[in-house]
């Protein structure tokens, strides 16, 4: 008993903090282009598959079977994938529609999305089915002595310390360095953050890069820790993401992580315990998404519509 | 001598049929405080906006020791012209610490990546921004509350953070759009004191003013703007007896001019 609710609630972190960590890309990009990016899920999608191209087909086979040398590799690789894919998204398609009625990247976001699906299902090969993906950690299971013991794969302790570290980094950053602070000037107001000499699309393309880097490494994590990926992992996350950042009140970087390991939770306990078992777990997410929207408009840590002069 | 820090010649602004700003030329000395007075819609806010970089102008140049400024707001901030909003611009949810940090933001150096991992570069540009902030809180007489989000302070303070701000970007030139606007009787002067000690620093200012007792005793010289044209431009002796302005402050007030520009403004 004890132990099925301990695994659980494992999961349910496990899951959590992945989301969490590409929640913070759809938070950040909103709170600063009052944009939902889409197209982030699949930024998360190509930084798996550019690791993996990276493991395959270039990595020397000496160092495939040693963590420490594939593990960082495979970071930076998928880090570097994503965040260049997430650059030229913005330049060539959402930079020349700022400025256009919010329809517009809206929509072109939603083409960047299927864009990139398709774009990964035509060039990588065989990459119509799912592919598997090395677990580039050390490999096994461990198992905490409580009750019948709680299980918990290695790989998926490192995605929740990768995950909760990256995300304490970067609210550092944002809270206290001249950039961060540019970023949150310039999502309060961006006429005057220019005034102060804060250049809007340098903080736009950083933006992007931080929200690409970090997605890029959770694709990596992903796919170590599942052994197997697809082209529509990204979307599948994507959507739980983008529900992990309005919960937890889209803008807000530690709502996102808090979001993100709430709908974890949501998913593998209501799985777990309430009626309709597993195929229904995706059921409580929105119902837990509607009932807080319903009393929370502004999500957990949201702010309340603030009046723009 | 020297050619002004800050220089404004023919400068026109045209908004569809309106024209604000209509051949416009002045220049500034180097520590120099000039006072902008004019009725309501006579285009002083226009023309600071053009100052910054905020407006293109229709024509006319607007350069600093006889260089151009572009047309880029961020840009003209970091060659030294710092300005406060008529109606209250604060970040209202940063600390009022963090409002004049980013002032800062052009006179710091800090690379995105040393940054992320707190190298020693980043520590110490960190801790001089701060110094020099808490200085200028301490200047302006908000030193208590560097921890208060800007728009829990109250509404005088919030003037004064403004004032802050723009300093922390270390400007040459400071232009202030009516900073004692909607203020009580004690926190005007408690602003006016703040910018006589501005003046004091050596810092040339220009500022929007409609009370002129107070710009004849504060300003080198004075510009008298009227429907968008220099009506006057002298000392304070020689603008307080010139009976133009007498004229252009007694008569009645263009409140449908003013109502066009709003109008245009907002459509720009």
């Amino acid at each position: 008993m004890l132990s099925t609710l301990l695994s659980q609630i494992v999961n349910g972190l496990v899951l959590g903090s992945l989301i969490g960590l590409i929640a913070l890309g759809y938070t950040m990009v909103y709170g600063i282009v009052q944009l939902i990016n889409f197209a982030h899920g699949e930024i998360f999608m190509v930084g798996a598959y550019g690791g993996l191209a990276m493991f395959t087909y270039l990595l020397p086979t000496a160092l495939k079977n040693h963590w420490y040398f594939a593990l960082p590799i495979l970071l930076i690789v998928g880090a570097a994938v994503s965040v260049l894919v997430a650059v030229a998204m913005e330049r060539l398609a959402y930079r020349p529609l700022r400025g256009a009625p919010r329809l517009a990247p809206l929509i072109t976001a939603l083409g960047v999305s299927v864009a990139l699906q398709e774009a990964v299902r035509v060039f990588y090969p065989n990459a119509t089915a799912a592919v598997p993906f090395p677990t580039i950690f050390v490999p096994g299971t461990l198992i905490i002595p409580i009750g019948d013991g709680i299980p918990i794969k290695y790989s998926a302790i490192l995605l929740v310390v990768v995950a909760l570290a990256l995300a304490y980094a970067l609210n550092t950053f944002v809270e206290r360095s001249r950039m961060g602070r540019a970023m949150r000037a310039t999502a309060q107001d961006p006429d005057v953050a220019r005034l102060m000499g804060v250049d809007p699309d340098r903080v736009i393309v950083l933006t992007f890069v931080l929200g690409g880097a970090l997605a890029g490494v959770g694709g990596i994590l992903y796919g170590g820790l599942y052994n197997t990926i697809n082209i529509d992992m990204g979307f599948q996350n994507g959507i739980f993401a983008f529900t992990a950042a309005v919960l937890g009140g889209i803008g807000n970087i530690r709502g996102a992580v808090v979001g993100g390991l709430a709908i974890g939770l949501v998913k593998a306990l209501g799985g777990q315990y309430l009626p309709g078992g597993t195929a229904y777990d995706y059921v409580w997410i929105f119902v837990v998404l509607i009932v807080v929207l319903v009393f929370r408009p502004q999500g957990f840590f949201g702010e309340t519509e603030r009046v723009r002069a | 001598m020297t050619s002004p820090i800050l220089e404004a010649s023919g400068v026109t602004m045209q908004f569809g049929g309106l024209r604000a700003l209509n051949d416009v030329s002045f220049g500034l000395a180097e520590g120099e405080v000039i006072g902008l007075i004019g009725p309501n819609g006579a285009g002083k806010t226009t023309l600071f906006n053009c100052l910054t970089g905020l407006y293109a102008p229709t024509s006319g140049t607007v350069s600093s020791r006889g260089t151009p400024l572009p047309h880029d707001p961020a840009r003209v901030t970091e060659q030294g012209v710092a300005r406060t909003f008529q109606n209250i611009r604060l970040f209202p949810s940063m600390t009022a610490e963090e409002n004049v940090l980013v002032g800062r933001h052009v006179r710091m150096k800090q690379s995105p990546i040393i940054s992320l991992l707190h190298g020693p570069g980043f520590r110490k540009s960190e801790r001089e921004a701060r110094e020099r902030t808490a200085e200028l809180l301490e200047f302006v007489g908000l030193a208590r509350f560097s921890d208060e989000l800007a728009r829990n302070l109250p509404y005088g303070d919030q003037r004064r953070l403004e004032i802050a701000r723009a300093l922390a970007t270390d400007p040459s030139v400071l232009l202030l759009d009516e900073p004692t606007a909607g203020m009580n009787a004690q926190e005007t002067e408690a602003t006016r004191q703040l910018i006589f000690a501005i003046r004091m620093l050596g810092t040339s200012v220009v500022v929007i003013e409609h009370d002129t007792k107070f710009i004849f005793t504060l300003c080198d010289r004075v510009l008298v703007l009227v429907q968008g044209e220099v009506l006057v431009e002298g000392t304070p002796d020689e603008v307080r007896g010139d009976p133009r302005v007498i004229e252009a402050y007694l008569g009645a007030p263009p409140d449908e001019v003013e109502a066009q520009i709003h109008e245009a403004e907002e459509t720009q």
